[in-house]
């Protein structure tokens, strides 16, 4: 995404100009637009009138509309942001006060608006607005690591494009595939087929041409990550092999860039071992999404211990970050970015006042997971929010009687 | 033949094929439903016919289940023979009958209690007009003799008139009213003469006529009142003759008030005023000649509307079928003439042309297949039986302990295998320079395993001792196939579990699947083990050796939660063959004067099984058993028994199938029941809803799925809010543990501490796991839940 205007005032109102450039940008916009926000994007709307005589007539004009934002709307498997509002701008189409539909699109600039009230209605450009839209923006202009994970086993297959904030469930395959029984050769040929089908999924997932004429482009092909408990990735890698070297020979470019990686089971579950793999971290190297892995793994490291050093849940953390336990010298608060996303401004709040202060106040290191990543799933799975502390804290007994 | 042409376009072909319609259960059931109230109405109606099942079901074929025309046609097939019966006897029946004459009654006389325009209303007759052509089209068309009614029919007839006019008629029989007795016909027709068309008024005051005269036709009739010249239930002769049969109806119901009070009419003075000339110009039949003459052909006066056609005269009657309907029915019936004989022809390789309509129901087009069920009692059939006892055993330990060759070596000892194939085995084995594995190939029957040397899916085979029938199941050793390890435990009633004693095997061994496989056979279970200290050749059959390894397996082992009394050791060698069925000759190992494997595996007790619980069977497998059986499941009977034709149901996708045939420890078998290792043959069902790891049930109890369940388990790690693999058989599915509910106390399962953070190994907790999909489970089941390639945890589902 590429920052095109930034005007944000001190007290945290402002506009920015931005203009997505991949995929992957939708999803930064996701995070940074909010119910109450002002956007302007242009559109195409319908619009219909009414002749004089009373015949009606529909043409499609394009607009630029200036709405404030209802609802947010994110498809993450085609990467698209779809958001609602009501028209706050008089266009010689629209009144103020329809309700229109915004589909951000690539390429286009679009302006967001966050303003504080004087009564503090609004949020504005908190620190976490600023934070996520540094990280949309890029500046430092890392690099982008893009890998395609294979995660299999007999029968089943999930096709994931793990980007530097989001793993995108692309395509789940999932086939019958015989056992091995007493002088059946059906196991085999199933497997074959599983392969087969697998293939022709992932080239066209990955829209990977394989034809020979294409491949003097030299186009860079994206790591594939095939990884499955026992043989089976093994397999499909020498089931490509032996495809390149017989049938379709453009497969040939695809081969230095397939990596197999162990895993215990097909499902996206054990895509945190994948990444954990030497094998990928060498080739994912201080991607966010490494760190996110690595930051989850030594949490749970400590939860394990029973050190009583770490903790998470939301009263939990609140109750740490009271005690001072989340401050300098090994104090982390990870927090999945879903909980800014909330729809109910109080609760934003609260978590931004809780970053903010363990950030400025306590000298603590703050990380924000993705929440469409494997490592915030998992911290999801524990309520969202979780903090490993500087200092045991043995917590009173909270929750007795709370059921 | 104007209607053997039609039948020979080509639409009509398409429409062969639709009346071939295959016979399904519920078509079959409501063919019977159809032949039982068509014989009901026959036996009913006047007079009462007798039919035979087939003949109604042929007739129902012919209509498409159509009772109404179902039963017209059975009657005038019925009558057309009674008829015939008669035709050779009787040959003198006019085809037009007698003008009739009924009107021997004064009007004042019949009036004489009723006030002015009051008649009362049992009086009114309520007069329903036989339409014109018979409602619906019979087959055969038009008979010959339409007209010529013998004595007996027209006896029939009668009766059945009169027992109509005491019970209502049913519908379909007899359109014609219930008239009062003693309400004379012609002032009834006169009366509601606008209902009617012209013809029957003509036809009624032609009949009027001669009574006015006192012709000799009413000489006739009043002299044979039983004269057999009307049938007016024979409805083909009104498609000749559509006046003259309801000239017939009305003649009669007066044979029938003839019969009742002959004699009061007969001395009624006649009121009529005589036609007037143009009348009898149009209508003719004014005169004494005319009545003489019983047939119109033959009349010398000249009937205008008949000289020019009957049609022309007749108003259009919407009520009875329209011309095109005729010819439809005509044609329809010529098509189920031409069906059934084609069907005939194939019917009768099977039955008897009786029984043509139920010949149908084995005929289908579709691929439906109905299998029929012999409806046994599986229970007492199973008691019955004098099957071998049968166990299960599965085989687990430590990755390369020799698990598959000392399965290999046993099936091959107790000569399940041949030693052509093991032979065969070695060689091949040799060949790629894998000598040692040889035995292991008959278990490990997959390209992959067999190049790599390590099985990766479970093995079931068959081997029987003198006093059992055992099945073992191959575990895979690997910690990666540690899912398909489960599949087999599911299915086993004890375990073996192979311990490579040889030197540092042993110990990596100790920390890696052969506590965890111990510890899953035990959560899913298992309460007998035996332990093979595997591979004592390389050891010398040290006896310390073997003493250590005992010493720390049963320390193990008791801990896991296995009885003193259930744990058996056996120093042996899988690859020598050594103290498996045979004591070993070794001079090392004389210490040891135990059980062989073989004997201890004899010692198993047996089994009991939920026989009575609703089924309950995990899919092991799908796949195509042959070209007789193109789509087949196996598993393991859990709970429930099964039979040859039943219907199953399977969870999660909800699809039902049949079972065609079945197959137990791969013998055919007509029945199964829980614990029995079985292969479904089954048909009606999509593969696409069948997965290992669903569940087959029957549809009056089927397994509930759910998406989220509560579990007491036993954590084997660390547990905390997590993502999970749930385990139950072949089942398998991502998972996470959504929230600790409690951690408990092992012996009491009081709750020690609500909510805990994290639950360590060793504890007892309760937890909640959630899944994605809707998974069949229902309490109380074990289940294991694994994560990041070891169990974490193992329990019951609450």
């Amino acid at each position: 995404m590429r920052c095109i205007k930034n005007k944000i005032e001190h007290n945290g109102s402002g506009t920015v100009t931005l203009c997505p450039d991949e995929p992957e940008d939708m999803w930064h916009a996701y995070n940074l637009i909010r119910p109450g926000d002002i956007l302007r994007a242009s559109a195409i709307r319908r619009v219909t009138t009414v002749q004089d005589t009373g015949s009606t007539s529909s043409a499609r004009v394009h607009l630029n509309l200036v709405i404030r934002v209802k609802n947010l709307d994110f498809d993450p498997q085609s990467s698209q942001l779809h958001v609602s509002g009501q028209i706050i701008n008089e266009t010689p189409h629209t009144k103020i006060g329809q309700f229109h539909t915004l589909d951000l699109e690539l390429n286009r600039n679009f302006t967001l608006e966050k303003e504080v009230g004087a009564d503090g209605e609004g949020v504005g450009w908190d620190s976490i607005a600023i934070e996520s839209l540094k990280d949309a923006v890029d500046e430092g202009g890392k690099r982008r690591a893009e890998a395609v994970a294979v995660v299999m086993q007999e029968g089943l297959a999930h096709i994931c494009f793990i980007g530097q904030f989001q793993t995108i469930l692309k395509q789940k395959i999932e086939m019958s595939v015989p056992r091995k029984r007493q002088g059946g050769g059906d196991h085999d040929k199933g497997m074959n087929k599983f392969f087969k089908v697998t293939l022709e999924t992932l080239l066209r997932q990955m829209e990977f041409n394989t034809s020979l004429t294409s491949g003097a482009n030299n186009e860079a092909v994206r790591p594939v990550l095939l990884a499955s408990p026992g043989f089976v990735a093994a397999g499909f890698q020498k089931y490509i092999q032996s495809e390149a070297s017989t049938t379709t020979p453009g497969l040939k470019r695809l081969l230095p860039s397939l990596v197999v990686v162990h895993s215990t089971s097909g499902y996206t579950n054990s895509l945190s071992e994948v990444l954990q793999s030497p094998a990928v971290k060498s080739l994912l190297a201080d991607t966010k999404y490494a760190r996110e892995t690595k930051l989850m793994d030594d949490f749970l490291e400590q939860l394990r211990k029973e050190t009583n050093k770490a903790t998470y849940g939301p009263r939990e953390v609140d109750y740490a970050v009271e005690q001072g336990a989340v401050g300098r010298g090994g104090g982390v608060l990870i927090v999945s970015n879903r909980l800014f996303r909330s729809q109910d401004i109080a609760e934003r709040k609260r978590w931004v006042a809780l970053v903010d202060r363990v950030r400025d106040v306590e000298g603590g290191d703050v990380r924000i997971l993705s929440s469409d990543h494997e490592s915030g799933k998992r911290l999801e799975g524990l309520g969202g929010i979780a903090a490993l502390l500087t200092f045991p804290v043995i917590e009173p007994d909270l929750d007795s009687d709370a059921e | 033949m104007s209607r053997h042409r039609i039948k020979d376009i080509d639409y009509d072909d398409d429409d062969f094929y639709d009346e071939d319609a295959p016979a399904d259960p519920e078509e079959q059931e409501f063919l019977q439903q159809c032949t039982a109230a068509v014989l009901q109405q026959l036996g009913a109606g006047q007079p009462s016919v007798t039919a035979t099942k087939g003949e109604v079901q042929d007739a129902l074929w012919h209509y498409y289940n159509d009772i109404e025309k179902s039963v017209n046609y059975l009657r005038g097939k019925r009558e057309k023979e009674a008829t015939k019966l008669q035709k050779s006897k009787i040959q003198s029946v006019p085809a037009y009958p007698a003008p009739p004459s009924t009107a021997h009654f004064s009007a004042a006389d019949f009036f004489r209690d009723c006030p002015w325009l009051n008649v009362p209303s049992h009086r009114k007759s309520d007069i329903l007009i036989e339409p014109l052509f018979p409602r619906l089209g019979l087959l055969g068309g038009a008979p010959e003799n339409g007209g010529k009614l013998s004595k007996l029919a027209a006896l029939a007839a009668a009766r059945k008139k009169k027992e109509a006019e005491k019970t209502p008629s049913p519908p379909e029989t007899s359109t014609s009213s219930t008239p009062k007795p003693e309400q004379p016909k012609t002032s009834s027709l006169d009366h509601s003469g606008v209902s009617r068309s012209l013809r029957d008024r003509l036809a009624a005051s032609g009949r009027s006529t001669p009574k006015a005269s006192e012709g000799p036709g009413s000489l006739r009739h009043v002299a044979t009142p039983s004269s057999p010249h009307s049938i007016s239930k024979q409805p083909d002769s009104e498609n000749r003759r559509p006046s003259v049969s309801k000239a017939s109806e009305s003649t009669q119901r007066e044979v029938l008030e003839a019969k009742e009070e002959p004699v009061s009419q007969q001395t009624l003075p006649t009121i009529r005023a005589s036609p007037s000339t143009f009348a009898s110009t149009i209508v003719g039949a004014a005169t004494g000649p005319t009545a003489a003459e019983p047939s119109h052909l033959h009349s010398n006066s000249s009937d205008l509307l008949r000289i020019y056609g009957q049609d022309h005269a007749e108003p259009f009657d919407f009520a009875a079928p329209s011309p095109d309907d005729v010819v439809l029915n005509a044609q329809n019936t010529a098509k189920g003439m031409k069906s059934k004989s084609a069907a005939s022809k194939s019917a009768a390789v099977k039955k008897g042309q009786s029984d043509l309509a139920g010949g149908m129901k084995d005929l289908s087009v579709e691929d439906k297949v109905t299998v029929k069920s012999k409806n046994l009692d599986v229970i007492s059939e199973y008691k019955k039986s004098t099957r071998k006892r049968s166990a299960n055993f599965v085989v687990i330990g430590h990755v390369d302990a020799g698990k598959s060759t000392l399965m290999g070596r046993l099936l091959a000892d107790q000569g399940a295998i041949d030693q052509r194939t093991l032979d065969r085995y070695r060689r091949e084995a040799e060949k790629i320079g894998k000598g040692s594995f040889a035995l292991a190939w008959v278990m490990d029957q997959g390209s992959e395993e067999r190049a790599r040397g390590v099985t990766i899916d479970i093995a079931t085979n068959q081997f029987e001792t003198d006093k059992t029938a055992f099945t073992i199941v191959d575990a895979p050793g690997h910690r990666d196939f540690v899912p398909n390890m489960i599949a087999g435990a599911s299915q086993a009633d004890f375990a073996v579990l192979v311990i490579d004693s040889s030197v540092g095997n042993f110990e990596s061994g100790l920390k890696g699947q052969t506590k965890e496989h111990a510890l899953l056979v035990r959560s899913m279970g298992v309460q007998k083990i035996v332990v093979a200290v595997n591979k004592m050749d390389t050891v010398q059959w040290d006896h310390e050796r073997f003493e250590e390894i005992e010493q720390q397996i049963s320390a193990f082992l008791t801990t896991a939660g296995f009885q003193d009394s259930n744990i058996s050791f056996v120093p042996c060698s899988g690859s020598l063959g050594d103290n498996i069925s045979r004591r070993t000759d070794d001079p090392h190992a004389s210490w040891y004067t135990g059980r062989t494997l073989i004997e201890e595996l004899e010692t198993s007790e047996p089994y009991t099984h939920a026989l009575e619980k609703p089924l309950r069977m995990t899919i092991g497998d799908v796949f195509r058993g042959g070209v007789q059986s193109p789509l087949s499941i196996s598993g393991r009977i859990d709970a429930g028994s099964l039979q040859m034709g039943d219907h199953i149901l399977i969870m999660p996708s909800g699809e039902t199938a049949t079972v065609r045939s079945l197959e137990v420890d791969s013998e055919p078998s007509d029945w199964a029941v829980a614990g029995q290792n079985v292969v479904l043959n089954i048909a009606n069902i999509d593969p696409i809803h069948l997965r290992s790891g669903d569940v087959v049930c029957r549809p009056s109890s089927p397994i509930p799925t759910i998406t989220s369940f509560t579990a007491k388990v036993l954590a084997f790690e660390h547990l905390m809010p997590m993502q999970v693999d749930v385990h139950r058989g072949r089942l398998h599915v991502p998972g996470r543990i959504s929230k600790l509910v409690a951690s408990l106390d092992k012996a009491s399962g009081a709750a020690i501490k609500k909510r805990p953070k994290i639950v360590g190994p060793g504890v007892v907790a309760r937890v909640v796991v959630e899944m994605d999909q809707a998974v069949p489970l229902e309490a109380p089941t074990r289940i294991v839940l694994r994560a990041g390639g070891s169990t974490v945890a193992a329990g019951l589902l609450e």
